[in-house]
């Protein structure tokens, strides 16, 4: 776990591990290797276990089956060509998640996620019509789109990151509040210069599907999710064996040492969060110009704080975070339809993740504590291990001196 | 178009006040945890839970106070998830915030369908406290309008008042106020005056848990008359944000959290006075004012130095 350290740090009782942690009893390196496997195993999946059964019961509680309500999840995820529509609906969320990773590594909180996602969104459906109209060639103007999105992102991050760098001022509220700011303009600009007379409800022209992006050949899923895949290979390449990456994860880890060491801790924040919005202003491009064409006016797919949880339970890796993808992408199309065949609000989902979360935090803590030479179990059950580690600290004090010390 | 008649000006005061109260709840509560240190993302979780459980309590018990009583207990309620994770384990509070806004957004809106989808109830009218004599006054009294102004409000209204003046005076004149502030600005030293940093933060987190429910149970209770998912539309942020410009200051939240609310009901009042106007551009409007203030004097935005970090006994 080599970078466990600095990756952990959110969710870290700080200051507790004062002392060196004992190494559980002296395992063998083999062993250990096995544990440590087994050990990222039920951080990650345990959560989710655990909020499969807890979301489990509050469904009895509404009289559905949650055997039945889970099968028709994955059923309605997979089954009859599903399996197309969740592997596009990773595109957006994919590109979300890395360029969350980006900044959450440099420790800092990029929650404007919607807006600049929506705003990005706006833009380019607006744009788009106009510029085929133009006559300029079909790869063209996805590509400057691309850029446009991501351009339109990252310039939505650049007030907080100035404010933080500058004064700072936390970045969660000013994030948020460019969230709201953001996701309004996308609808005044939808209902306002981009809207398309021609139709109904306020919504942008659309452009043409055969303009839009190309499929995979034999499949209807378009080339985004490979754009997405593409990104989180380079941001990956990028933390873990970039002196840029390594600067990102100092700062993370502790960012007055950071500043001791000489690194140009303003620039880095907001270069980081300039890339983060860039990657989420993608995110926007591959659902726009993958999926629908146009934007309606009041549409959010709300993807913002649904992401943040599976970034924790990949420990900030950009590839390790894929399959996590996998599994919200599966619940959110299997969830619409398992919710319909059940009859209850499709919001299931969001409780999920919220549930993820807490039950993240709890496993996180007790394997912590067991990495300290303490127990998942409470004190008086447990077996004695070493001497040094039998009385278990009260909650907040400090670890016990070793026994030379005293 | 007559920007200054008493009817528009009545209807300003009015929406202000039925549109600010949430954010005045909500925003005393989480200045009080700021200030203890505990940076409550939840709270719009907590706003959102208190104004289900808040209705619902409404509903069947058919009188507004067990409304509100259930809506604060509520708050409470979710708030001690964040006491125990945050306060007493030390997990972020950031991520656990996040969790109880996301769970609490699913699960009101999930229960809710499930139990009121077809009938989708209201509740009537609360009723309306009128000040003998001042509410005679034309625009601030209020005594004829519909919804009401400043000397004709629910007596719960007058009562959140007293409690900021009650605050505000324990914040600044009492040991339980200096302990609150010592426990975000030097938890250390209040540890080694002997108090416990642990239990003072978690009595802070709890009021900021109530005081949220309660916002969120007039919001649905008394301001909308309903519940419907999302109700709070990110009002529980707005809230973080005002407790944060208002550096300590219980006045500060109130003037804050009453300009907010203008700005929610601007586009009714401005209907009423035949302007037409973008929802969009209003609900950006206050947005847009705190980042500018934000940019302008930035420098000056105070946290406590121990905000958002859990506190360990000798750990440095």
């Amino acid at each position: 776990m080599s970078d466990a350290p600095v990756t952990t740090s959110i969710t870290q009782p700080a200051g507790a591990p004062l002392g060196p942690p004992s190494e559980g009893g002296g395992r063998g390196p083999a062993r250990a290797a096995l544990g440590m496997v087994g050990d990222v195993a039920v951080r990650s999946v345990g959560p989710i276990v655990l909020a499969l059964v807890f979301g489990g019961f509050l469904l009895l509680a509404l009289g559905v089956d949650p055997l039945t309500f889970y099968g028709d999840v994955i059923q309605g995820g997979i089954d009859f060509g599903a399996w197309q529509d969740t592997i596009m609906r990773m595109a957006p969320l994919l590109l979300i998640a890395v360029g969350l990773i980006v900044v959450f590594r440099a420790n800092i909180w990029n929650l404007g996620i919607d807006g600049q996602f929506l705003l990005a969104a706006a833009i380019i459906a607006g744009l788009g019509p106009e510029m085929l109209d133009a006559g300029m060639s079909r790869w063209l103007v996805l590509l400057v789109l691309f850029l446009i999105a991501g351009a339109v992102g990252a310039t939505w991050t650049i007030l907080p990151a100035v404010l933080r760098a500058r004064y700072g001022i936390n970045e969660i509220i000013t994030t948020l509040m460019m969230t709201f700011i953001g996701i309004n303009l996308a609808n005044i600009l939808i209902k306002g210069p981009f809207q398309d007379f021609e139709s109904n409800v306020p919504q942008t022209k659309s452009m043409p599907f055969e303009d839009l992006l190309p499929a995979i050949p034999g499949t209807r899923i378009h080339v985004g999710v490979l754009v997405a895949g593409a990104a989180a290979v380079a941001v990956w390449f990028v933390m873990s064996r970039t002196s840029y990456g390594l600067r990102l994860r100092i700062l993370g880890a502790n960012a007055r040492a950071a500043q001791h060491a000489g690194l140009n801790v303003s620039r880095l924040i907001v270069t980081s969060f300039m890339v983060s919005g860039m990657l989420i202003g993608f995110a926007a491009a591959s659902e726009i110009l993958g999926i629908w064409g146009y934007v309606r006016a009041d549409w959010n797919p709300a993807f913002g704080l649904l992401v943040v949880p599976l970034v924790f339970l990949a420990r900030f890796n950009a590839i390790a975070v894929i399959p996590f993808v996998f599994l919200l992408s599966l619940l959110s199309i299997g969830g619409d339809f398992a919710t319909q065949e059940a009859g209850l609000s499709n919001e299931f989902t969001l409780l999920l993740v919220g549930l993820i979360l807490l039950f993240m935090g709890v496993t996180e803590l007790l394997g912590r504590r067991r990495d300290l030479g303490q127990s998942y179990l409470p004190s008086r059950l447990r077996r004695r291990r070493t001497p040094q580690t039998a009385p278990a600290p009260a909650e907040g004090a400090p670890r016990p001196a070793e026994p030379g010390a005293a | 178009m007559d920007l200054l008649s008493n009817d528009f000006l009545t209807a300003l005061i009015a929406g202000g006040i039925l549109a600010g109260m949430p954010l005045l709840l909500a925003g005393l509560g989480e200045m009080v945890s700021e200030r203890a240190g505990v940076l409550n993302i939840g709270l719009e979780g907590m706003m959102l839970f208190g104004a289900y459980i808040g209705f619902v309590a409404a509903y069947y018990g058919g009188s507004s106070w067990l409304g509100f009583l259930a809506g604060a207990g509520a708050g409470a309620a979710l708030s001690l998830i964040m006491i125990v994770l945050c306060v007493r384990w030390g997990l972020d509070q950031i991520v656990v915030g996040i969790a109880i806004t996301l769970a609490a957004e699913g699960a009101t809106a999930l229960i809710f369908d499930a139990e009121f989808a077809e009938t989708r109830p209201t509740l009537g009218d609360v009723n309306r406290l009128s000040i003998p004599g001042l509410s005679r006054i034309p625009v601030v009294g209020g005594a004829d309008s519909s919804n009401g102004s400043l000397f004709s409000q629910p007596l719960i209204v007058y009562l959140s008042l007293v409690l900021v003046v009650f605050v505000a005076w324990m914040m600044r004149r009492t040991h339980l106020g200096l302990n609150v502030r010592a426990a975000g600005d030097k938890p250390a030293a209040l540890d080694a005056a002997g108090v416990s940093v642990l239990g003072t933060r978690s009595w802070a987190c709890l009021f900021a848990g109530a005081m949220a429910g309660l916002g969120g149970a007039y919001l649905s209770v008394v301001a909308a008359g309903l519940f419907e998912p999302f109700i709070t539309q990110g009002r529980g942020f707005i809230a973080i944000v005002l407790a944060m410009l208002a550096r300590g200051r219980p006045v500060w939240v109130v003037i804050g959290s009453f300009l907010f609310g203008i700005s929610l009901s601007i586009s009714d009042a401005l209907q009423i006075a035949g302007v037409d106007i973008s929802t969009d551009v209003v609900f950006m409007l206050p947005f847009l004012t705190v980042i500018l203030v934000l940019v302008i004097f930035g420098r000056r935005a105070y946290l406590p130095p121990a905000l958002g970090l859990p506190y360990v006994r000798g750990a440095r």
